[in-house]
């Protein structure tokens, strides 16, 4: 990623925030790939709607829809989480603060890994 | 940032008593409203693929609680939260590129959010309801 501070500004640290710029661009980024993934998976999810057991599975184990999935899953709980952290950063303080945020992270990285071992065990008939 | 060296007398402003609600400021309520349910909604779309992985005993429960009122009212808000939570952030978008700034090009912008977020969605239900 791309250092977007200025030279100064690199050499005084990081910023209010003692983050500088990544979170932001982070949150940026992952919002410009949800765009045409969220409207696949809306899209998708309609035309699911009332698909029995069998059609779902097929739909989810064919190698593109396992691709976008995955994607969909995971940069958006990514996105979710960094969006969370900001929202507990204005509304907790202290000790609890940090306590939320890290468990957000951790419910996002589990809950990803776990749906995106569950596409491949679809996909890959485990 | 400590706690401690905070003055406690501080006026807090504005009042949300005798706040006067605009556009603008709803539609900012409400993108971080809908972004809290979308990303209580992901763990939700990362279960449904759990369960369809765990088999068709476990998919029917899973089935059954999505053709239940209380299913279809968290899918269905799944969806405006999406289109409007998409929608409103790609403004954000053009905000960060420096588009749109002028009040009135924000007022315009937001109530474009308003109406394409609210007929994808009217929209969505009436197909995914089979309701034509």
């Amino acid at each position: 990623m791309d250092d977007r501070r200025t030279p100064l500004a690199r050499a005084r640290g990081l910023g209010s925030a003692k983050d500088g710029v990544g979170h932001w661009w982070a949150q940026r980024l992952t919002a410009i790939a949800l765009i045409p993934l969220v409207v696949w998976f809306a899209v998708s999810l309609v035309m699911l709607s009332g698909a029995d057991y069998a059609t779902v599975r097929a739909w989810i184990g064919s190698p593109l829809v396992m691709v976008l999935l995955i994607l969909t899953i995971g940069i958006g709980l990514h996105h979710g989480q960094l969006g969370l952290q900001v929202v507990l950063e204005d509304y907790t303080d202290g000790a609890w603060r940090v306590v939320w945020i890290v468990l957000v992270k951790f419910i996002a990285a589990v809950f990803g890994l776990a749906a995106i071992v569950a596409i491949l065990r679809i996909g890959f008939g485990g | 940032m400590s706690v401690v060296n905070r003055p406690s007398n501080r006026p807090l402003s504005p009042h949300l008593q005798i706040y006067r609600w605009q556009l603008t400021s709803v539609l900012s309520i409400l993108h971080r409203a809908t972004g809290i349910a979308l990303s209580v909604g992901a763990l939700y779309l990362a279960t449904w693929v759990m369960y369809a992985a765990a088999g068709p005993r476990a998919y029917a429960l899973f089935q059954d609680f999505n053709a239940s009122i209380l299913g279809r009212i968290v899918l269905g808000g799944w969806l405006f939260s999406a289109f409007y939570h998409l929608c409103n952030g790609i403004r954000h978008l053009f905000w960060d590129a420096c588009y749109g700034f002028e009040l009135k090009d924000a007022y315009r912008s937001g109530w474009i959010v308003v109406a394409v977020s609210l007929l994808a969605t009217v929209l969505s239900w009436i197909v995914g309801l089979r309701l034509v």
